[in-house]
């Protein structure tokens, strides 16, 4: 799950980690009262959406009069924010973070992940804060310093003093540099983080560290024990199709392409849309049943990629271990008729019950397309699209 | 032989009165040798009851002392698991499954850091995995016993399904397989690609072996390399997620391209480039094994 950067910076300050002041707003009234009341001479407007990039798109604007701020804020509501992770369509900007401005010596970058390989979080940091970090692990590695946290100590002083040395923070500074390290450290700990990303992280003119930026990203498999993060889920910022199938508890995502697949397993389903790929086709999106799908389930599966415009067939691939092949045909059949399916169906169906899966597809009437394996099921699925269209 | 259990294997199942806990035993005791193999149960709420026949203990240490069970398989839910799995290793199992999907990754993290620090003999396989099957011998997990087949050729892979899928073409081929291992697809776990390969490579009656991955995570480029320097088997592999999108979790929590690393692309040149022979076609790996044995 996903925050708002102002909402990542609420909880920044609880665990002691500076940043500026700031207020949210969701209107350009809201935008002009909040910066009088911060006060000050200068004021950046931040676009709040979930995307990153968000300055390069044109979603963080510096105002140094109040009538800048209503103009900003005016401009940046509700435009359609595109940065390289929302994609060509964009995300409509709701609401916006107005901020007193900060007086910049240096720009620099903390971030935090689960290291797979040490199964320690890993805390990172770099001297070349505000720029597209990936870009500079991939030319610069050296310049990434890394530390690998235990678990059951925590980041200490030393550690933390250590990585703010080395990306830069002068002597001075270093004591509260390395109390905001392990603030950040227990923010990123407690909070059954995924991610956690500062850039970026600044030194002031007057030598002090701030974080400037707040991207927090939570595991959800651990949201079951934190209703407070859970109550800073915004919908708005989530694919309406992925929130309808959490809802049936199925494993989501839209893609680009126009033949919607529905397959049991996520390592199934990605090899489905490979498939799909192989043949020359292009899937719309991943979609996982699971172990358990019942009628209803698949029926629901069906909706969900149907409510798709782009989708012009649909290929069901199911091995069928736990759940049975008969099962999910019968749960195909009544979707299939329930939702007045007018688009081609290819259904590959393997395992426990195979025949009598089959049995029911074809007896059902309905316009099948049954296929023996996964490569013909790519195969079929891309050919009834070269005719239907 | 085979690898991590066979008949001789004798399994406790941790969470055995729960609706999971108790279908799996159900399947897995009447497959092969299942009925002399599964030996114990383990539930603090309902020791000296019994399941189907097998006995409940109140921990997992008393389990072992009287059943003599030394592997576990763990169906106890997320927000418990990971301790259900420290009381496994505690208690000294050689080996301890992980079926459970959906256990916080700090939680895995925890009990990983105490395994290393301890030293601890037992090896974990998953979480968030169907568990594994020495065909006609021992089935422990969620994978259904009857596509298996009894063979020479060795099946790793971190998805369920997609195992399934191989084992499964492996059969209508005639080839049957050692064992078949899925690791799990969450982005903390016990064995890995690496792991298991070593097991195959030292097992007498495996010849081959097919390792499937996917996206995210190095785990696969790290198995490709000590396949080049070590492997005196032939390996073949599929990497799933060719079509996957970055910044997107593919169903399972590992399975996410981050920071342009762990794509398919990438780990298919590595494993190519260190001999294992790779297909882009998901329905070509048992044909792709079987060429490989000629």
């Amino acid at each position: 799950m996903k925050i708002h950067e102002y909402q990542g910076k609420e909880m920044f300050r609880k665990y002691g980690v500076s940043t500026p002041r700031g207020i949210a707003c969701f209107s350009v009234d809201e935008a002009v009262a909040a910066a009088h009341k911060l006060g000050g001479k200068v004021w950046v407007v931040k676009a709040q959406i979930h995307a990153g990039g968000r300055g390069k798109g044109g979603g963080v604007k510096v105002a140094k009069s109040i009538e800048e701020v209503r103009a900003h804020a005016m401009s940046i509501l509700g435009m359609q924010l595109v940065t390289h992770q929302t994609g060509p369509e964009g995300q409509k900007v709701r609401r916006l973070l107005i901020e007193e401005g900060a007086d910049i010596a240096k720009e620099l970058y903390v971030g935090m992940v689960v290291d797979r390989g040490t199964q320690r979080v890993v805390l990172m940091g770099s001297s070349e804060g505000g720029m597209d970090i990936e870009e500079v692990a991939a030319k610069t590695p050296e310049k990434i310093h890394k530390g690998f946290v235990d678990p059951e100590a925590g980041l200490s002083e030393a550690e933390a003093r250590d990585i703010a040395r080395r990306i830069g923070i002068p002597d001075p500074a270093l004591d509260e540099a390395s109390a905001l390290l392990r603030g950040l450290y227990r923010c990123f700990w407690e909070t059954d983080a995924s991610l956690l990303e500062v850039n970026p992280l600044v030194l002031t003119g007057a030598g002090r560290v701030v974080a400037l930026d707040a991207k927090l990203n939570f595991d959800d498999n651990a949201l079951f024990r934190h209703a407070d993060i859970v109550a800073l889920r915004d919908l708005d910022e989530e694919d309406p199709l992925e929130i309808e199938a959490s809802k049936h508890d199925l494993s989501y995502i839209s893609l680009d392409g126009d033949i919607g697949c529905m397959v049991n397993g996520a390592g199934l389903a990605m090899a489905t849309m490979d498939t799909i790929k192989l043949y020359g086709g292009s899937p719309a999106n991943f979609l996982d049943v699971g172990g358990g799908a019942t009628a209803e389930k698949v029926t629901a599966a069906f909706n969900i990629m149907l409510s798709n415009p782009k989708v012009k067939a649909i290929l069901v691939n199911i091995f069928g271990g736990i759940m049975k092949c008969d099962t999910i045909a019968a749960g195909v059949v009544a979707a299939a008729r329930e939702v007045q399916l007018s688009v081609p169906l290819v259904v590959r169906m393997k395992g426990t019950n195979e025949d009598l899966g089959k049995k029911i597809l074809q007896d059902s009437g309905l316009p099948i397309i049954s296929a023996n394996n996964m490569a013909e099921a790519g195969e079929r699925v891309v050919q009834a699209i070269g005719k239907a269209s | 032989m085979s690898i991590l259990i066979d008949k001789d294997t004798r399994v406790m199942t941790q969470g055995i009165t729960g609706k999971t806990g108790m279908f799996h035993t159900q399947t897995s005791r009447a497959y092969a040798n299942g009925k002399a193999c599964y030996v114990a149960g383990v539930n603090p709420k309902k020791a000296g009851e019994n399941f189907e026949g097998i006995p409940i203990y109140g921990t997992v240490r008393d389990a072992k002392e009287k059943s003599g069970a030394t592997v576990s398989v763990i169906y106890v839910p997320p927000p418990f698991a990971a301790a259900a799995i420290w009381e496994a290793v505690e208690a000294d199992l050689d080996l301890a499954i992980c079926i459970t999907e959906g256990i916080p990754v700090r939680d895995m993290v925890e009990v990983r850091e105490r395994m290393r620090k301890q030293n601890r003999k037992t090896l974990l396989l998953g979480p968030n995995c169907p568990g594994v099957i020495t065909p006609d011998e021992l089935k422990i997990g969620i994978m259904p016993g009857h596509i298996h087949k009894k063979g020479r050729v060795g099946v790793v892979s971190r998805s369920g399904t997609l195992t399934y899928e191989a084992v499964g073409q492996l059969t209508e081929l005639g080839i049957g397989q050692s064992s078949a291992v899925g690791i799990g697809g969450d982005p903390v776990n016990g064995l890995k690609h690496v792991d298991v390969l070593k097991l195959f490579n030292e097992d007498p009656d495996t010849d081959a072996v097919i390792m499937i991955g996917e996206i995210g995570g190095s785990d696969e480029e790290t198995a490709a390399e000590w396949v080049k320097q070590n492997m005196k088997k032939p390996v073949v592999g599929f990497i799933a997620g060719v079509t996957a999108p970055p910044g997107k979790r593919m169903g399972h929590a590992g399975a996410i391209i981050s920071g342009g690393k762990g794509t398919a692309q990438e780990k298919l040149a590595v494993m190519e480039a260190c001999g294992i022979r790779v297909t882009k076609n998901p329905a070509e790996m048992g044909r792709l094994l079987k060429s490989a044995l000629e």
